[in-house]
């Protein structure tokens, strides 16, 4: 079994008077994909956007409970978010390369940790746009703008352009609610590549996915973690009843 | 035939539609009607090219008020464009909404205080400040170029708002995601995004500092001549034109009309530009 690198405890979290977050615990293993599951509005994007500070961007948005990054309290006063967000990456549900070029787009994150060496960029670039399996179809055009490409190599743009900043972790929102059902398996296959190297965090609205690719899944329900374990337990013999019965199909 | 309500409100809409294009037809048929055949007369390089300017024995060169009107829009845009600019981004990245909401209809306000109100504090704050500290007669290119920046503030920071709230916040989160702070993401990635409408705001800017008469006719001097620093007093196409018509009969008349034409000719191409700057947004 591998290292915890992400423990959650008791996190509540309160937007204005509503509390979309009530005393969740959740722990995620190195190298291993977690998903999180559970019917719109649960939570479970709320819960992903704890772990890189993305909810601060949000006004009114009060976090209290602890979530540790190897061992330390990514809340604590004094933490470097942008830092944080070098080391937490994250794929959006709505793949979002910027208005740039392919290779300003995978460089971004290298420019803004102050990278201006031509050479360490360019072969940065090229191993990260290898590791989201985009290299061979796009070396030839890595001046055209990314928002030509279609869909799934946009999202997949997306995963290269974190690749680029070495993260840790790597977050994912329903990383594939925008792609058809052939992209989505490619994404997919990716994920179960790159949990080699890095630890995958996903929410999905799609249970079957979480079924396939995780190894530990967490089943949320209107702001609470209502169990979390071993996929395959998860699935096969649920403990709670709410949990049986989503899986079921019988609501969400 | 029954006319109902829909159709008469559509005839009346489509009426007025027309006559705002018929009104730009007709002035642009006038203008060029009473201009032009003075500029074949009197030669296009002569009229464009040559320095004097003395209608009363027939000479009609406007080149240093070509030269005038260029230098001091182009420092109204040295002023106005980055100032504007960056008021656009604090507003948009730096503020709350709420302190955003109150900000920008007062910056709007500005653009309805009357322009005679600009001249007057150009010709007695700014005009003296430049005489005191920097030589000159005070009213000058410089005094003209300040007012001006001002005055297009307005403009800039209002549409260059637009176009930077226009930017999908997906890119914001991307380029946070990836560990930037509010500053790297605007220069980044939010300026590039907004930036058609960005320039669009500057060549509207462009156009109307191009275009104001009477601020300028207040701080800029009026002497025609060509300028060979920015405290020399200048005057520009649009100030010779106000300046001129009271008194000024045959040839003097039609040769500001062919002023006209010339400004005219060049506010239409900034707009072209400012229309096809817009376009490019919308292709994205």
């Amino acid at each position: 079994m591998s290292s915890t690198v992400i423990s959650i405890q008791n996190l509540d979290l309160f937007y204005g008077a509503f509390q979309a977050l009530k005393q969740v615990p959740m722990t995620v293993r190195g190298r291993h994909i977690t998903a999180l599951i559970g019917p719109s509005g649960c939570g479970k994007s709320t819960l992903l956007r704890t772990i890189n500070r993305m909810n601060d961007l949000i006004p009114g948005v009060r976090v209290t409970g602890s979530i540790l990054l190897d061992g330390k309290d990514i809340y604590a006063a004094g933490t470097d978010v942008c830092a944080l967000r070098k080391r937490v990456g994250m794929v959006f549900q709505r793949p979002n390369p910027f208005p740039l070029s392919i290779y300003d787009n995978v460089a971004f994150g290298l420019r803004v940790a102050g990278m201006s060496d031509r050479c360490r960029i360019e072969s940065v670039v090229e191993h990260s746009l290898k590791g989201a399996w985009l290299w061979d179809m796009l070396k030839d055009k890595l001046d055209h703008p990314a928002l030509g490409l279609p869909l799934d190599q946009q999202q997949r743009l997306c995963v290269a352009r974190l690749l680029a900043v070495e993260p840790e972790v790597i977050l994912m929102d329903e990383p594939c609610s925008a792609l058809d059902p052939i992209s989505t398996a490619k994404i997919e296959e990716l994920m179960l590549e790159l949990k080699k190297k890095y630890t995958i965090v996903i929410v999905t609205h799609n249970m079957q996915q979480a079924a396939r690719i995780s190894d530990y899944s967490g089943y949320m329900l209107l702001g609470d973690m209502i169990e979390f374990g071993e996929t395959a337990s998860i699935f096969t013999t649920p403990k709670d009843k709410r949990t049986q019965d989503y899986i079921s199909g019988r609501y969400g | 035939m029954k006319v109902n309500g829909e159709t008469l409100v559509k005839g009346v809409l489509t009426a007025v539609a027309f006559s705002a294009l018929a009104s730009l037809l007709l002035i642009a048929v006038f203008i060029f009607k009473e201009g032009f055949p003075f500029m074949l007369k009197v030669g296009f390089s002569d009229f464009l090219f040559s320095s004097t300017w003395n209608p009363q024995v027939g000479q009609f060169g406007i080149f240093p008020m070509i030269v005038a009107s260029l230098y001091v829009t182009f420092g109204a845009m040295l002023i106005g464009a980055p100032l504007g600019v960056a008021g656009a981004i604090f507003l948009n990245e730096f503020v709350p909404r709420p302190v955003m909401r109150v900000i920008k209809p007062t910056i709007e306000l500005l653009a309805g205080i009357p322009s005679v109100v600009f001249g007057f504090l150009g010709v007695m704050v700014l005009a003296p400040f430049i005489r005191e500290h920097m030589g000159g007669p005070g009213l000058s290119v410089l005094a003209a170029s300040v007012i001006l920046g001002i005055m297009v503030l307005p403009t800039v920071i209002s549409i260059s708002t637009d176009a930077i709230s226009a930017v999908p916040n997906s890119y914001r989160e991307g380029a946070f995601a990836l560990g930037a702070t509010r500053w790297q993401s605007v220069h980044m990635v939010i300026l590039k995004a907004a930036r058609s409408g960005i320039i669009a705001s500057i060549i509207l800017a462009m156009g109307r500092s191009l275009g104001e008469t009477m601020a300028v006719i207040m701080v800029a001097g009026n002497t025609v001549r060509v300028p060979h620093a920015v405290t020399d007093p200048v005057r520009t196409l649009t100030a010779n034109i106000a300046l001129e018509m009271a008194n000024a009969t045959g040839m003097a008349r039609e040769a500001l009309f062919a002023t006209g034409v010339v400004l005219f000719v060049v506010i239409m191409i900034l707009n072209g530009i400012a229309m096809s700057a817009m376009k490019g947004r919308g292709k994205k």
